[in-house]
């Protein structure tokens, strides 16, 4: 239904529609809910319910006993989430709010892509499975390399949706992925409301037809989405907090597509692709062309010993001089934050992790060539782009760099056109399984693109 | 059992001395959570629980000892942790978010400290009170919940008549302000009154001058955090 502007409800319906808010987050007064409430356009649903097997959370899914608490209420005690108390507190006497009334139409945006580029014939192929996936409503698996340039293979399936009316997401575990898509999705679609959700965003409550958002926002919508894509599958915190998956379920319409965009899917996905339970498309080649670069794997076994002296082993430290006297820019890739910290002290360079304050200035200040080296933890393994650097990881043997984080670590590389060779080198003290597995799978790639190249080439 | 901070798991070490009374203990903080809970040790102003090289009287604890109006309304303050970064955390998270089971991370400083500085005293508690809205709209007020932790009689004697948050202000307009509070009920014997922070002190020498015109014979203060 269509509700005209100047009418209260479409005020009403612009802020509550698809969401579950808790009380203090609907903007209106307490009479104006009171009276949505009896006319049945705003419904009550519990915080927390009590089951059979506990409690359950009915905003984010929780049902472990630790993660709910006791507060004293009149007499009695309520029981409210822990899990999800930095979104506000639900509990038991404290409800969720859910809009029942009519629904504002999507508008129908004609030619919303401004985009002037042009695809490769692997992206062409994937655009092309993406645009009918959307169209169908069924769920897709995205598998492309890092730099296959899966942004732009969205555009045509995105176009097509805004020309339908429909409500599209797309969710990403990290809130450095959505501050680095939504000022590229603003330029492409200039005519689309978008927004960009993440923790202190100022877009939160507003209403667009295109929502970039962390998958934790995700929590207070239900039934919101007609195309829900999902960056990054394979990122920390998602694969691990079953909660965001919930969430994520929840804001999509129960007919919607749903799509997967991931460089190194985890071991369920890839069994789901391999067993044909969800259609998967696969992206082998960079969008320039060139192969992916492989790792040298190179030993520093005194590693721990020098940095017990505060020094860096001898081959790192020529290979930080090789890099400055050719003016590569490169970046330096170190499992904890106080090794970080430490060599940062010995080699004058920048570093920066996830409780540093000054982290978005610093990566900003790197990405506009104010800076030529930068140490970082795995905060920026994955979703960020640098033109041209060389990357390199110090102790790789540390759980942190997992399989699906060297490949992402070595992606960083060479991903300009003008400049595809970039140098990735590994210091490690012993191969490890998973280093291994990264290097092979990289090449794995890279067979599977020059194969595929001489196949497609063919296709006129 | 989980640590209430950090959500790890914290297994407990079972040993002949303690096998049998594992199950009465209840373990709420895990080790690493607990070394960086910042308990006031060592030199401080005896009147306000301030750190201090020497164990003088403050700057301000002298001004407040010569003020015209609260000359000796406040006997002392005692202060169970002091203001670290991580203190801030918890206290967003209880405090503004409203986890309210995290009290219960000081549980066993509070009792300990109330231990060693009142313990023959045998006060009667009077926790400051929130606003009317404040306290509807948090759930709970936060000084209640450190009072319950000590196993003594509590007296809301006062309540508060103005709704300004104390955190917005600076420390000149938080020492000029009025009043904020009104006597409910008449007092007698000791009284210790509870708050959660003692930045300035202004609030709880307010809260002393009324309950010392209210009949108190000796007014402290127990405050978790002295910042």
């Amino acid at each position: 239904m269509n509700i005209p502007q100047n009418n209260p409800l479409h005020q009403y319906a612009f802020s509550c529609q698809s969401k579950l808010l808790l009380k203090q987050e609907i903007p209106f007064s307490e009479d104006e809910i009171q009276d949505l409430m009896k006319r049945n356009y705003l419904n009550e649903l519990p915080g927390v319910e009590e089951t059979l097997t506990g409690y359950l959370c009915n905003r984010c899914g929780n049902r472990k006993s630790h993660l709910f608490g006791r507060i004293p209420r009149e007499r009695k005690q309520a029981v409210y989430c822990r899990k999800c108390i930095e979104m506000g507190r639900v509990s038991t006497f404290e409800p969720l709010y859910k809009w029942r009334g009519p629904r504002l139409e999507t508008p129908f945006v004609v030619d919303p892509c401004k985009w002037q580029g042009k695809l490769t014939p692997f992206q062409q192929r994937a655009a092309d499975q993406i645009n009918s996936a959307m169209a169908c409503r069924a769920p897709l698996l995205v598998w492309a390399v890092c730099g296959a340039g899966k942004t732009e293979m969205l555009f045509k399936g995105l176009t097509a949706a805004f020309e339908r009316g429909d409500r599209v997401c797309i969710a990403s575990p990290r809130a450095d992925v959505v501050r680095e898509l939504a000022p590229r999705f603003k330029q492409v679609f200039p005519e689309v409301s978008i927004s960009a959700l993440y923790g202190g965003s100022e877009d939160k409550g507003k209403e667009s037809q295109f929502t970039i958002s962390t998958t934790h926002q995700l929590l207070r919508y239900e039934q919101a989405f007609d195309v829900m894509i999902i960056d990054e599958v394979d990122a920390f915190p998602y694969y691990t907090d079953r909660s965001l998956s919930f969430a994520a379920n929840r804001a999509r319409k129960t007919t919607s597509s749903l799509i997967y965009l991931t460089a190194t899917p985890r071991k369920w996905l890839i069994w789901r692709a391999k067993l044909n339970l969800i259609p998967t498309v696969f992206v082998p080649a960079r969008y320039h062309g060139h192969p992916l670069p492989v790792p040298q794997f190179v030993s520093s076994y005194r590693l721990k010993k020098s940095l017990a002296k505060n020094q860096l082993p001898q081959i790192i430290i020529s290979w930080i001089d090789e890099k400055v006297t050719q003016n590569r820019r490169f970046l330096l890739f170190v499992p904890s934050i106080e090794m970080g910290r430490k060599i940062a002290n010995l080699t004058n360079i920048e570093c920066v992790d996830a409780s540093d304050e000054d982290r978005v200035e610093k990566v900003e200040k790197y990405r506009n060539n104010k800076m030529n080296a930068l140490i970082t933890t795995t905060i920026l393994e994955r979703g960020v782009t640098f033109p041209s650097i060389d990357v390199a990881v110090i102790d790789v043997g540390h759980q942190v760099f997992d399989e699906a984080a060297l490949v992402q670590i070595a992606g960083r590389a060479g991903r300009n056109a003008a400049d595809p060779y970039g140098d990735v080198v590994f210091f490690h003290q012993g191969k490890t399984e998973q280093m291994i597995r990264a290097r092979r799978s990289i090449e794995m790639m890279n067979s599977l693109a020059r194969r595929d190249q001489d196949a497609l080439s063919l296709v006129p | 059992m989980h640590c209430l901070w950090c959500h790890n798991e914290i297994i407990p070490e079972i040993t002949w001395r303690n096998f049998l009374n594992i199950f009465g203990e209840n373990i709420v903080i895990c080790d690493s959570c607990k070394q960086k809970l910042t308990c006031i040790v060592g030199p401080a102003c005896p009147r306000c629980s301030r750190s201090s090289k020497n164990e003088l009287l403050c700057g301000d604890c002298k001004q407040w000892s010569t003020h015209p109006t609260f000359a000796g309304v406040l006997s002392k303050n005692v202060s169970v942790f002091s203001y670290s970064p991580f203190m801030k955390e918890i206290m967003n998270k209880w405090k503004y978010r409203g986890d309210y089971v995290l009290v219960n991370l000081f549980k066993a400083g509070v009792q300990k400290r109330f231990k060693e500085d009142f313990g023959k005293l045998n006060p009667t508690l009077v926790p400051i009170p929130l606003s009317a809205t404040r306290q509807q709209e948090r759930g709970f007020n936060q000084a209640e919940a450190i009072a319950q932790l000590l196993d003594l009689p509590i007296d809301d004697a006062l309540t508060r008549v103005t709704n300004e948050k104390q955190a917005k202000k600076s420390r000149q307009q938080r020492l000029q302000s009025n009043n904020p509070f009104q006597l409910k009920n008449e007092v007698q014997g000791p009284i210790l009154v509870i708050d959660d922070l003692y930045t300035t002190g202004a609030t709880l020498h307010w809260a002393a001058y009324l309950l010392k015109r209210g009949g108190a014979t000796t007014i402290d203060s127990f405050t978790l955090i002295r910042s």
